[in-house]
This record gives C-alpha cells, sequence and structure tokens, in this order.
C-alpha cells in the first residue's frame, strides 16, 4: 500500500506544488492548511511522513513538532520540516524539538523527492 | 510650709527622671539613632544659658530696677541673630579639629599652646566659681523657704554640716560625674546629656510660665488689672520707667550688659560646649537662630508681672518682706498653692542643675586636658608607664575636677554668698568669660594674631578683671578691708579699684568692663602686631580662619618630621583604649587603601590623623606634646607653611581637574553607553525586518522554482495543468516585485529618501479618482461603494496628491479584499473640520479582531486567518501611515463600533511643510 504523505503549509500555491510532487512520487497526498488542522490530521490519519511548515496560523510547525512527538502513539510519525526561515538557530531549534529532516525555502524539487524517499526507506 | 521629705523625694525623683532621660539619650547614640539629632532639641539645649539666675534673679532684679533685667537676654537674642555667621565658623572648626572646649579653642588657635589653654582654663574656673554658687545659694534658698515655717525669720549662716547647699553640691556632683563622665571613652559627645538639658529647658520654661499666669490671672484680673493697681501705688512709678533712678536713662551701662551677655553666650564653658561641642549638624543652627532668642523672649514674658504682683501682693513695708528674688516660690505658697510652689521650685531646679551639669562637665574638660594632663605629660614618672591604658586616669582626673569645681562653688558660696544678689554674681562671671572675646573673636578673622598677643591679653585682661571686679565684690562681702576701694591702694587715688585711673560715672561692671577689655585688646592686637607668628601660630591661623576653604582631604598638612607607625598605634591606644585605637587605624587603613595597619606609611597625613583624634580626647596642646613625643620632628618655619600651603593648593587644583575629568568622563561613557543601546536595538529592528523580508521573499520564490521544476521534469504535462502552473508562476512573480517595490518604497520614506512633489490637492477630487481607479476591481467582487462628501467643498490641502492616493488605494483594495464574497459594501466619506480633513473606509467584512488591532500596522503582519487571507504584502498600511503621518497626520482603526473594519486618517490643513526637504534621520 502506498504511503501517506502530509502537506501541511498556510501558501496555497505552495501546497499545490507539493502535491503535485508527492502524488507524482506515488504517495497518498493528505494536505492541512494551519497548524491546529495539521494535527487533528496526524491523529486521525496517521500519514508516515509529515512536510511540516513553520510559519503557519494558529499553531506553528515547532508546536506542531513538539505535540507529535510527546504523544507515544504518534512515534512512528516522521517529520520534514520546511522553512523560509534559513537561519541557522530556527535548523536547530526544529531538530531539537524532535524533526527528523529540515529543508529550507525554496527547496530543489528533486532533493526534496529524494529526501521523503530515502526517510520512508529507513521505515518499512 | 511643704514638708521636707516631700521636696527632697520630688526633686530626687526629678533628678532620677532626668538621668532616665540622659541613659536613654546614651542608648540611642550607642544604637546609632540619636536622640539629639534634631535642630529643636539642639535649639532647646541653648536654653542652658537660663540658669537660676535668670529664674529667681531676673524676678529680683525687676523688682528693684524694672526693665534692667532685660539686657541680659537682648545681647544673647543679637547674638544669634547677627553672629550666627560667626557660630558656624567656630562649630566648623571644631568638627574639623576635634576641639574638645572653649580653652582648647583658642588653645589651638595660636599655635595648640598648652600655656594659652592653661590660663583660659584658670580664667574660666576662677570666673565660673561664683556662677556655680548661685546655683546652690538659689536651690538652698528655695528649699528653705518651702520648707520654712511662716512667721519665722530666715535662718542666719550655719554650720556647713547642716547646710542644704552643701548637700545639693554633693548630689549635683554626683550627677554630674554620670552624667559627663561615665564613659571611659572621653571623646564622644554627650548625647545623653544633652537631650536631658532640652528637656530641662522645657520644663524650666512650662514652671515659669504656670507662676506667672498664676500671678497675672490667678491673684489678678489680667495684665490690665496688675498694672494699673501698680501704677496707682507711687513707690512702684520707677519701675515703669527706663530710667529707675530718674537721672536719664544709663546708656553706657544697658549697652555694656547687652555687649558682656553678647559675648557669654558665644564664650560662656556651657555655652560653648551645647553650641559647638555638642552640635551634631552645622544645619541646626539654622533653626536654634530663631528659637532659642523665642526662647529667651518666652521665659522673660512674666518677669516683670511677677515683681510687681509680688511687690502689690506682700505690700512694701511689712515686717517681713520678702526676697523679690524668691518671688516665684513664696507668691504660691503665700496663696495657698503648695502645689504650684512646689513645681516653680523644681523649675527652679531644673534651671540650676542643668547649668550645674554642663558647666561643670565643660570645666571639668577643660582642668583635665589643659591642666592636669599637661602637668603629668612633664613628669618622667608618667612616661615610663608607657603602655598602659590611660584612658581610665582621664577619666578619674575628669571625676576628680567636678567634685573640686563643685566644692569650689560650695566654698564660695558658704563665704560670700549672703553678700551678693543673684544677678551680681552672675554678671562678674559674664565679664570674666567676656575676656576670652579679643583672643577668640579676631583669631577667627585676624590670621596676624599671635600667641603672645593672645597670652598678654588675656592676662591683662583677667588681672583688671579681678582687680576692678573681683576684689571690690570680696571687700563688699567683708573678707577685705573696704579701704582700699574708697581710698586706693596704699592711698594712691589714681589707683582705687572702682575709679580707675579716675574713670568715674561708671557703674561697677561698666568700668570693669571697659578697663579690662582694653588692655585684653591693646595687649592682643599690639604685641601681635610687634612680632611674627611662629610656623606652627600660622599653620593653625590658617586653618581657623580659611576653614571653609578646604574640606577634609584637601587640606595642607603642617608636619615635617619622621614617625613610627607602630609608635603612633601604642600611642593611640594608651589614650583612646586598645580596641578603639585599632578601630581608628582600620578605617583610616581602608580610606587609604591599604589593606592593613602594618602597610600604613608614617606620613604627615597619618601623623595628623593621629593627633587629631588626640586631641579629641585630651585637647589639642597635649596631643600635640604626645605626638612630638614620639616622633622626631623638625621645626615648623613661616617659610616652611608657606611652603606647604602652596604645595597644597596645587594639589588641590590638581585634584579638583582631575575630578572635573573624570566626570566628564563618566557623563561621556554614560553617553556612549545610551547611544550603543540604541544602536543595538535598532540593530534588532533591522535585524527582524531582514528576516520578515527575507522570508516573504522566499515564500514566492519557493512557489515559482518548484512549479517550473515540476514542468520542467515533466515533459509529458497535460496542457491545462502547464497552464496552470504558469499562470501561478507569473501570479507569485508579480508579488514578488509587488513586495521588493514595496519594500524599497517603506525604506525610502523611512529613511528620508523618498521625493515628495507637494501641490494644491483637493481631497474629494482624489477620492472620486480613487474610486475610478478601483471600480473594476469592486465590481467584480460584485462590492457596493459609496463616496459621502460635505455639503459644501473643503479647502485644499498642500501634499503629494500621488503619494496621498497610494493611501486611499491602498484603504480600498484592503477593504475589497475583506468584504463577503456577495453583498459587500464599502462606504467612503470625507468630514473636515477646524483642524483638518477625516477620510474614512468602512467595509462590511469579518472586522479586525481584537487580538490583531495593535498588529495591522505592523510590517508583514496581515489581518483574517490563513485560508481567507487574501494576497498582499503586510507593507501597504505601514507605508500608508508613514505616508500620512509625513504630512503631519494620523492613521488609525475606528474601534470596533458596527459591522466590519473601518480605517481612517486625518490629515491637518496646515500640513508639516518639511515635506519638500525631505528630513533625514527619520528612523522607524
Amino acid at each position: 500500500m502506498s504511503r501517506t504523505i502530509l502537506v501541511a503549509d498556510d501558501e496555497p500555491n505552495i501546497v499545490i506544488s507539493l502535491e503535485y510532487l508527492m502524488q507524482r512520487e506515488g504517495y497518498t497526498v493528505l494536505v492541512a492548511r494551519d497548524g491546529q488542522e495539521a494535527l487533528d490530521m496526524i491523529e486521525r490519519d496517521r500519514p508516515d511522513l509529515v512536510l511540516l511548515d513553520v510559519m503557519m496560523p494558529k499553531k506553528s510547525g515547532f508546536e506542531v513538532c513538539q505535540a507529535v512527538r510527546a504523544s507515544p502513539a504518534l512515534q512512528a510519525t516522521q517529520i520534514l520540516m520546511l522553512t523560509a526561515k534559513g537561519r541557522d538557530t530556527d535548523v536547530a531549534k526544529g531538530l531539537a524539538l524532535g524533526a527528523d529532516a529540515y529543508m529550507t525555502k525554496p527547496f530543489s524539487t528533486r532533493e526534496l523527492a529524494q529526501k521523503v524517499a530515502e526517510m520512508l526507506a529507513t521505515r518499512p | 510650709m511643704i514638708a521636707p521629705a516631700l521636696v527632697i523625694g520630688a526633686s530626687l525623683a526629678y533628678l532620677l527622671g532626668l538621668f532616665a532621660m540622659a541613659w536613654h539619650g546614651d542608648r540611642r547614640a550607642a544604637q546609632g539613632r540619636s536622640l539629639i539629632d534634631s535642630s529643636w532639641v539642639y535649639a532647646l539645649s541653648l536654653g542652658v544659658y537660663c540658669t537660676a539666675w535668670t529664674y529667681f534673679g531676673s524676678v529680683g532684679r525687676a523688682a528693684s530696677s524694672g526693665v534692667w533685667f532685660l539686657p541680659i537676654y537682648l545681647g544673647p537674642t543679637l547674638a544669634m541673630v547677627l553672629g550666627w555667621m560667626v557660630l558656624r565658623k567656630m562649630i566648623r572648626i571644631a568638627k574639623t579639629l576635634r576641639i574638645t572646649s572653649i580653652a582648647d579653642f583658642i588653645g589651638s588657635r595660636y599655635g595648640k599652646s598648652p600655656l594659652l589653654a592653661g590660663l583660659v582654663t584658670l580664667i574660666a574656673v576662677v570666673g565660673i566659681v561664683p556662677y556655680i554658687a548661685l546655683q546652690l545659694k538659689a536651690v538652698s534658698a528655695g528649699y528653705g523657704l518651702l520648707t520654712a515655717v511662716p512667721g519665722t525669720a530666715p535662718a542666719g549662716p550655719v554650720h556647713w554640716l547642716r547646710d542644704s547647699a552643701f548637700y545639693v553640691a554633693l548630689v549635683l556632683a554626683g550627677f554630674t560625674m554620670v552624667f559627663g563622665a561615665r564613659h571611659l571613652d572621653a571623646t564622644e559627645r554627650h548625647e545623653g546629656m544633652v537631650a536631658a538639658i532640652a528637656v530641662e529647658s522645657v520644663v524650666k520654661l512650662v514652671a515659669f510660665l504656670a507662676v506667672g499666669l498664676f500671678v497675672v490671672y490667678g491673684l489678678f484680673d489680667g495684665l490690665a488689672d496688675l498694672f494699673a493697681r501698680a501704677r496707682a501705688v507711687p513707690a512702684l512709678h520707677s519701675l515703669l520707667r527706663l530710667e529707675p533712678g530718674g537721672a536719664g536713662f544709663a546708656w553706657t551701662q544697658w549697652f555694656a550688659l547687652m555687649g558682656v551677655s553678647m559675648l557669654s553666650v558665644l564664650f560662656l564653658p556651657r555655652q560653648f560646649q551645647v553650641m559647638v561641642v555638642e552640635n551634631v549638624r552645622e544645619s541646626h543652627l539654622r533653626r536654634a537662630v530663631w528659637v532659642f532668642p523665642l526662647y529667651l523672649l518666652l521665659i522673660n514674658l512674666f518677669v516683670l508681672p511677677i515683681a510687681l504682683g509680688g511687690l502689690l501682693y506682700f505690700g512694701a513695708g511689712t515686717t517681713h518682706p520678702m526676697d523679690p528674688e524668691n518671688f516665684v516660690l513664696s507668691l504660691p505658697l503665700a496663696a495657698g498653692q503648695p502645689g504650684l510652689a512646689l513645681f516653680a521650685f523644681i523649675g527652679g531646679l531644673s534651671a540650676a542643675t542643668g547649668m550645674v551639669i554642663v558647666e561643670t562637665i565643660a570645666v571639668s574638660t577643660m582642668v583635665s586636658n589643659e591642666l592636669v594632663l599637661p602637668l603629668l605629660l612633664r613628669s618622667r614618672h608618667f612616661h615610663g608607664g608607657a603602655g598602659h591604658d590611660l584612658s581610665r586616669l582621664l577619666l578619674s582626673i575628669r571625676r576628680a575636677a567636678i567634685l573640686g569645681v563643685l566644692v569650689l562653688g560650695y566654698v564660695y558660696f558658704h563665704l560670700a554668698g549672703e553678700a551678693y544678689a543673684l544677678v551680681s554674681i552672675g554678671l562678674i562671671s559674664f565679664a570674666a568669660v567676656a575676656q576670652f572675646a579679643p583672643a577668640a573673636l579676631l583669631g577667627l578673622y585676624w590670621k596676624g594674631g599671635t600667641r603672645l598677643g593672645a597670652l598678654t591679653g588675656l592676662a591683662a585682661g583677667f588681672l583688671l578683671w579681678a582687680y576692678t571686679l573681683m576684689l571690690p565684690s570680696m571687700a563688699r562681702s567683708g573678707w577685705l578691708g573696704a579701704d582700699f576701694l574708697t581710698l586706693g591702694p596704699g592711698g594712691i587715688a589714681l589707683l582705687r579699684p572702682e575709679q580707675f585711673l579716675g574713670l568715674q560715672g561708671l557703674d561697677g561692671l561698666t568700668h570693669a568692663l571697659f578697663w579690662s577689655l582694653l588692655a585684653n585688646v591693646g595687649a592682643y592686637v599690639g604685641l601681635s602686631l610687634w612680632r611674627a607668628p611662629s610656623g606652627r601660630e600660622a599653620s593653625q591661623a590658617l586653618l581657623f580662619v580659611d576653614v571653609f576653604q578646604r574640606t577634609a582631604t584637601s587640606s595642607p598638612v603642617f608636619w615635617r618630621g619622621r614617625a613610627s607607625v607602630p609608635d603612633l598605634l601604642r600611642l593611640c591606644e594608651r589614650f583612646l583604649g586598645a580596641s578603639k585605637a585599632r578601630m581608628l587605624f582600620e578605617s583610616y587603613s581602608r580610606q587609604a587603601g591599604v589593606a592593613r595597619i602594618g602597610e600604613l606609611l608614617p606620613d604627615a597625613r597619618l601623623v595628623q590623623f593621629v593627633e587629631t583624634q588626640l586631641a579629641g580626647a585630651v585637647g589639642s596642646a597635649s596631643a600635640r606634646v604626645l605626638v612630638a613625643s614620639v616622633a622626631e620632628e623638625e621645626v615648623l618655619t613661616p617659610d616652611d607653611v608657606l611652603r606647604i600651603l602652596d604645595e597644597a593648593s596645587q594639589v588641590r587644583a590638581y585634584s579638583r581637574e582631575l575630578e572635573e575629568k573624570s566626570q566628564s568622563l563618566q557623563q561621556a561613557t554614560a553617553e556612549l553607553r545610551q547611544a550603543n543601546e540604541q544602536l543595538k536595538s535598532l540593530d534588532r529592528l533591522k535585524d527582524d525586518f531582514m528576516s520578515s523580508v527575507t522570508h516573504e521573499l522566499r515564500t514566492p520564490l519557493t512557489s515559482i522554482r518548484a512549479l517550473a521544476e515540476l514542468m520542467r521534469d515533466d515533459a509529458d504535462m497535460p496542457p491545462a495543468q502547464r497552464q496552470h502552473f504558469t499562470g501561478l508562476i507569473v501570479a507569485e512573480a508579480e508579488r514578488l516585485s509587488r513586495l521588493v517595490n514595496q519594500v524599497l518604497d517603506l525604506a525610502k520614506i523611512e529613511s528620508g529618501h523618498a521625493e515628495w512633489h507637494n501641490t494644491e490637492v483637493d481631497m474629494a477630487t482624489l477620492l472620486g479618482r480613487a474610486l475610478d481607479t478601483t471600480a473594476e476591481m469592486f465590481h467584480a467582487r460584485q462590492c457596493a461603494v459609496a463616496l459621502r462628501l460635505p455639503p459644501a467643498p473643503l479647502p485644499v490641502l498642500r501634499a503629494d496628491p500621488d503619494r496621498l492616493l497610494q493611501v486611499v488605494l491602498n484603504l480600498l483594495s484592503n477593504a475589497a479584499k475583506f468584504v463577503p464574497v456577495s453583498g459587500g459594501r464599502v462606504e467612503v466619506s470625507l468630514q473636515g473640520d477646524v483642524s483638518g480633513l477625516t477620510v474614512q473606509v468602512q467595509d462590511n467584512g469579518p472586522g479586525v479582531p481584537a487580538e490583531q488591532q495593535a498588529l495591522i500596522f505592523e510590517r508583514f503582519r496581515q489581518g483574517g486567518d490563513g485560508i481567507s487571507r487574501p494576497q498582499g504584502t503586510g507593507l501597504g498600511l505601514p507605508i500608508s501611515r508613514q505616508i500620512v503621518e509625513h504630512f503631519g497626520g494620523r492613521l488609525w482603526l475606528e474601534p470596533a463600533g458596527g459591522q466590519g473594519a473601518c480605517l481612517s486618517f486625518h490629515l491637518p490643513w496646515s500640513a508639516a511643510e518639511p515635506a519638500t526637504d525631505n528630513p533625514r534621520g527619520n528612523m522607524p
């Protein structure tokens, strides 16, 4: 069965491109427009991996990441953070909060697709 | 009569209460919470000037010569009002040099001369003994009156063992030791004593006023009645006039009395003690200057009424005429008010004890420091005992001196007391004390005065005082044959004591004052001019006369020689006690910036420090001798003094320069720090801004890159999909360029580089243009737009029309973004008033939530939530606000009243005109 990816971002055009990219790679894609929706969908739909934007309304990506890592039931969820804030401190903060990987915007679609594939490969 | 036991009991109870007060004051002082650190206490303590002489004697004087009791109080009043500057200088000097008494003061001024200080002490003792006798006489007479059986004559002279005055003297000696010589540490001020003295001042004033009120309103029907009845008695007429003898007003005597009391209030040992030595703060003087004269006025208020009342009440010519000096007691007693009489007696007792306690403490300090100690220091035996703690010995000397002075007072009283009225005894003392004036006063302002001049002047004045005033008083009391008074010694008429050199027509006091002060001042000035002061005299003169020009740290140190720190420390230990000495040295080390006492340099400043500390305990002259005994000193010549003074003034100028420099450095540092803080916060703002701009640029870039890569990697993408993506890329690119433009725009406006093309703007027309421009956008959103203009045309504004249009368009497009998809309504209105015009843009969208209202004017903050948030850069409102503010107006969000959001801006008619010259430094 195909893996499920949750795209969590509040920029409509970025969502469109990520959705298209992930579907092209063969994943099932879910979309969340803000942090709260993302967290709800992670709990309900248990996606394998989340492409998580940091700057989102209602709950930031950091908060979502923290909540996921705090919940034992969601340990299998992998998180790849995407952010337009490329400062080192932001990267460090994301990884410290338990994100599995981190990419800055704008990203290369090939690299992102490869990264997602690598991450999913570590969990059978 | 009142039972003796009751009188004695009440007196002892009063004294014990007083002692409790003093004990409390000392305890508070030890705790560092001084009871007497108050200008009121200071002013009241000066009331020690009013002794039993005032309390009983003034009434006696008024009863015999009317208003002639007054000059004694007018003098001090004048001295306080006119002489406070002198007093302030004396206080400053005494504090700086740790002066302990008037003898120390004068001795220190003339090169710390032990001889001079000793002479002053001698004069003080001789002059003060009669004064103390006077207090004993008053108390014992009062006691006799209170306890006498009515109708019996006053007892004649009695054996001293049965004389109440003897026991009064002993009891007072005991109390004085307890008050003034209880501490081993002789340097401390007597805080408890001062507190007790202030209380005594209140007690005697209240008691005297009580008797006065009783006489005026109890025995008579008020002052008017009293004076009317006095006028009716021919014998009392003279008391109500200024010239009692009817021989014209005796101006010379009046002014001599005023003058001598003016000097006494400054130089009486007890006045010097409370005014100068016990002064806690120089500033207390400011209140004392008017409170003390007021006190004198109050205590004299009822003197004449009591005197007249007594004379009227007892009537002239009765078989046992009452002594007017006891009217204060005898009037209440005769009127059947023993309680009031007892209270009046306690008042008199407080007047006497206050004087005796302070005077004997002051005189005993002088005797021990200026007479006994210098003699001890000369003896070899004394030097052999080095290493012993001598502070206990000092205390014993002081106690013995207290007892000695009081016993002397009693002896004087016993032998001469009956012969003289209180007032006359007091004036003899005043005239003796007045001899200190030339050396002390001139020495404060004239650097030329010398030790020789002061010594000779004092000696001459004292001798003439003794010859022209003291001897005649003794002759009158029957100790001496009165022949030499009338004929002159050896029959030489020119040398008659009361008509010296043939001077006639003056009363005894004026005559004595004239000759003694003439000789005193003449010798002082003459001999001072004859020979220049020595180095040490000159250095002390500088320290005294220029005391206000120096601070403790910058004053010159007049000392040359070699000393060792252990020697100096040992010296201090002997006289101040080991722990106190160590404490002083440690605090001095800290000030000198040295870690241990052992590392101190035995330089001139340390020697001076030690000498000053010792001076506080043993007087300046003895301290000088002591320091000289442990140090190898070089003789100080007048040239040395000048050189040291020169160096000191250079050091002072240098240190002032340094101080100024360090102050300006401090200020510069503070300014720099502030500027740095400002820069830092600006930097943080810029950092945040850059971070936000980066984020806003990356977001469209992300979409553009991702979509473009997707198209590149997927050659088979359906055309419709490709078309959709291309459209998105174009929109994101537009967003990107809009963002770049606005960022640049905002940066330009904020930095003041924006260009403003100001012309006359008609806002109504401008709004019309704006609506035309946006008509299509609103139409596309199916949104109705209404424009409401004022009925009459508004004046024109001077501003940049393009910029204002930008503001209005921004507000309109904001409104358009938030109106509902169908049924949207936007209303634009224009209003004018005296100050300017207001434009309002109201929509019927969701409105701005309370938590976002403060944020919408911040950069990159957009209203709406993630889904409904329309495209925008988040810079429109910040730019609009900058533009409006540039023209002196303001832009704000109306408080949520009804539906939707309402943004308004106001522009003043007289728009700020710097518009054309692009102001710089317009930081965010």
